[in-house]
């Protein structure tokens, strides 16, 4: 493990940058938007995705899958991140299908990891409700038991591609109040269930989502995914490396922000210089470049600390969320007012990565957020 | 009983039977329009249909003359003395009345023809401001010419007795629904500053073009405009040729003490506390969460010593005395205090501000996120953050360019 990548990451980190640019700049996120299209990516991008191997980098070999760790997957998400590629790598591979390698029986494993491995099978998570900010514990969907199954009751929002996931792992109470640390447990749910509507959610950074409403929908006993009543534990370690996924999709569009910022700084005129010129805009980007590097340090340090499976994994990822919760959100507020009036245009791409820079900050946990819990975690 | 205590009665009286109450406004809430919608805003293009009664208070009150209250009557104002004006306002704000008229007319443009206007100008133009009848756009920025506001390029060439104009101004608030514009432009390229001239046109004139401009908020309040051999009379010129800066600069101060009155909106930090305890309940009241209770209260205080600033110049004005050099951290400190309540406001809601519109968001958590987004453009808007900065450094404190 080191602070460094390796020649394998290097290159995968390379081969995703290069897929990005050809394959999706900035622009297909827009037109996806101005089309209103229904599914909000492309099912033929994301299978060219398949064969570069991707959904597969976190999926057990013995499942088809590849079996590499966080630093690898953050690698291919950060390059992604930096034009936004809007296609459910994130959210199937760190939330949905992680969900089923963290907690599923060998059975559940054997059936569904090899077709989100090759990429024909998406699987979402179902964690938060309107009132469960940032605490996976604050819940009110429960699930009773039924004839040997299980009746499911609830609404889930920002159900990350929700939409389309052809399995979803659902959160519900099987007893307890919401908050309490008792009584979570998760669930397989087929997105054709009766009694399970799905409707696209339209945010504002264009992240694909949906709201699910359970209806009495029943399951059967082989749905519950893990031990009764104890799903927090394995939940709550899906949501820290997705997490961690997100910081590096963070990363990715904090130095695209950066680097389009930079840009205007070299080449817009005022009184006669560029403004890049002007010390009171200088002294600011040199001081997100500080932010940029320090939370590079800390996406790192974090992804090394899961890959070797260190005992502070928890207090990493949350350093690395409260940094760079700050720093997009800075690089992202900056290189806007830094643009002056065509920052504020739809037209510019600025507003694209200003509005993903604070809706990333606001999910999994803001800085504050982050820093509570290390203090906790550190016994402060 | 003192005349002004007379007054004081009657104006009362008067209001509490002319203002609707749907003009009597205690701050956002769920289900009301957005301010923008509720203000009047007048001009030839209004649409009333969403809020009539905007019409009727913008009517009765222009017909008193009280839109703009200390205006001689002979130019459609009230003719109120100081005294008298500040009774108004202070029995306006009892009954948290709207204003009955808002846009640059009553607050830029008109305050610049009072005192610079020729007698024909004022005769013609104040009436149909203090009556709501023409709205204005402002054409100041170009794509060029931004804070470097004096390099424009857009020409006006005389030929007979019009002035012929050509060029584009970019970022025009609402040129899609104004009737007039006060615009900025280059009738002497020898001189930087000293070759500008201020210009008033109609906006039908022939050879106007305006594009909306859609915002990231996803409203479209401001505009591209292109002038192409648009000709202009040229008693439309005020103040005279190439003196357009020292007009400029005297309508750039309204302008942005307009722009910091605006953030003193009644009720607007209260809001923030709303939220709070709302999206974040502690026991009793209190703010559940602390960090999120100091970030609150420390916004509520930069308020207070703002509001505390702005009525210490207001009562030295008052007094005779000229404005200290305090007036000049007013638009750099309101707007960057509005972006951060906004900042703040989404935190507060958490993921629920992810939302652009349609399911599982409520109504005031997407208007919460698209003033949010549209509060970033209060540091850029009429002189960016760093040109308030450069000002004060350069001619409050003397220090050199
Ligand atoms: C919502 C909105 C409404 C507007 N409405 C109108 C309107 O109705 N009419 C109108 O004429 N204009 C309007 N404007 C335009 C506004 O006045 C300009 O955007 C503003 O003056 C900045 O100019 P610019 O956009 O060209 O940015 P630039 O001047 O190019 O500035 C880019 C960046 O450089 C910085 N900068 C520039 N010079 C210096 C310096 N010397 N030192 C340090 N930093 C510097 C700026 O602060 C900014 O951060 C509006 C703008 C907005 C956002």
């Amino acid at each position: 493990m080191s602070l460094v990548l390796n020649e394998e990451q290097k290159l995968l980190k390379a081969s995703a940058a290069d897929f990005a640019r050809k394959e999706s700049p900035l622009s297909r996120v827009r037109a996806l938007r101005d089309s209103d299209d229904e599914l909000g990516f492309s099912r033929e991008l994301w299978a060219s995705m398949a064969a570069l191997g991707w959904p597969a980098i976190l999926v057990p070999e013995q499942y088809g899958g590849l079996g590499l760790g966080l630093t690898e997957i953050c690698c291919v998400i950060e390059e992604l991140g930096r034009n936004l590629v809007p296609e459910p790598l994130l959210s199937n591979a760190l939330l949905g299908s992680a969900a089923i390698i963290e907690a599923g029986s060998e059975e559940q494993k054997s059936r569904l990891l090899p077709a989100v491995a090759d990429g024909s099978g998406l699987v979402a998570l179902a964690w938060q409700e309107r009132k469960t900010r940032y605490d996976p514990a604050v819940i009110e969907a429960s699930a009773s038991p039924s004839g040997g199954g299980w009746t499911l009751e609830g609404e889930k929002v920002l159900v990350w591609d929700g939409h389309v996931a052809d399995v979803l792992v659902v959160s519900a109470r099987t007893s307890g109040a919401p908050g309490d640390r008792d009584g979570v447990s998760l669930f397989l749910v087929d997105k054709g269930a009766a009694g399970l509507k799905i409707t696209r959610q339209q945010t504002m950074d264009l992240r694909n989502a949906a709201v699910l409403r359970f209806d009495s929908v029943e399951l059967d006993s082989d749905s519950l995914l893990g031990t009764e009543g104890e799903g927090l534990a394995p939940l709550q370690a899906i949501i820290d490396r997705a997490t961690l996924g997100l910081c590096a999709e963070m990363m990715g569009s904090a130095e695209a922000v950066f680097a389009m910022t930079l840009d205007y700084l070299k080449t817009r005129e005022q009184f006669g210089v560029v403004i890049g010129s002007f010390q009171a805009l200088k002294h600011r980007a040199a001081l997100i470049f500080i932010e940029l590097e320090l939370s590079r340090s800390a996406l790192m340090g974090a992804c090394e600390a899961v890959d070797a499976a260190a005992d502070d994994v928890a207090e990493k990822i949350s350093t690395a969320k409260a940094r760079l919760s700050g720093t997009a959100v800075l690089a992202a507020y900056e290189g806007l007012q830094m643009h002056g009036g065509v920052g504020m245009t739809d037209e510019h791409d600025i507003g694209f990565y200003l509005k993903r820079a604070r809706a990333a900050e606001l999910s999994f946990g803001d800085a504050a957020w982050h820093r509570d819990r290390f203090a906790t975690l550190q016994g402060l | 009983m003192p005349d002004i205590e007379q007054f004081r009665v009657d104006c009362a009286a008067w209001l509490e039977e002319n203002c609707p109450d749907s003009m009597r406004w205690e701050g956002p809430k769920a289900g009301d329009g957005t301010i923008g919608e509720m203000l009047a805003w007048g001009g030839r293009k209004a649409d009333w249909s969403k809020n009539p009664d905007a019409r009727v208070w913008l009517d009765r009150m222009a017909e008193k003359g009280w839109t703009a209250p200390t205006w001689p009557r002979e130019y459609g104002g009230g003719g109120l003395d100081k005294d008298e004006g500040r009774v108004l306002g202070q029995e306006l704000a009892r009954l948290k009345a709207m204003p009955p008229l808002a846009g640059f007319g009553l607050t830029m443009i008109g305050p610049l023809l009072v005192d610079h206007g020729t007698e024909e100008q004022k005769k013609r133009f104040l009436p149909e401001i203090c009556r709501g009848e023409i709205r204005w756009c402002q054409g100041y920025s170009e794509p060029n010419s931004g804070s470097d506001l004096a390099s424009l390029a857009t020409r006006a060439e005389l030929d007979g007795d019009d002035w012929v104009l050509n060029g584009q101004k970019v970022w025009t608030s609402y040129a899609d629904l104004a009737d007039w514009m006060f615009c900025l432009v280059r009738t002497d390229t020898e001189s930087k500053h000293g070759g500008i001239t201020f210009i008033l046109f109609d906006m039908d004139d022939p050879g106007i073009t305006v594009r909306p401009i859609p915002l990231i908020s996803g409203y479209s309040p401001f505009c591209e405009t292109f002038i192409e051999n648009v000709r202009v009379p040229r008693d439309q010129v005020v103040g005279g040729v190439n003196n357009g800066w020292t007009m400029a600069k005297a309508l750039l101060g309204h302008e942005r003490s307009m722009i910091s009155s605006a953030f003193s909106e009644r009720g607007s930090v209260n809001r923030l506390v709303e939220l709070a305890r709302e999206y974040l309940p502690g026991e009793d009241g209190r703010i559940g969460d602390a960090h999120s209770r100091d970030s609150v209260v420390a916004l509520t205080m930069d308020k207070a010593c703002l509001d505390l600033t702005i009525r210490r110049t207001g009562e030295a004005a008052k007094l005779g005395q000229q404005p200290g050099p305090e007036t000049s951290i007013f638009k750099y400190y309101a707007t960057e205090l509005n972006k951060a309540r906004y900042s703040l406001m989404v935190s507060l809601l958490g993921p629920q501000a992810l939302g652009w519109e349609g399911e599982g968001f409520e109504e005031g958590e997407l208007e919460i996120t698209r003033e949010w987004l549209r509060s970033r453009g209060n540091s850029i808007e009429g002189g960016t953050s760093e040109i308030q900065l450069n000002i004060i450094a350069k001619r409050v404190l003397g220090l050199p360019d």
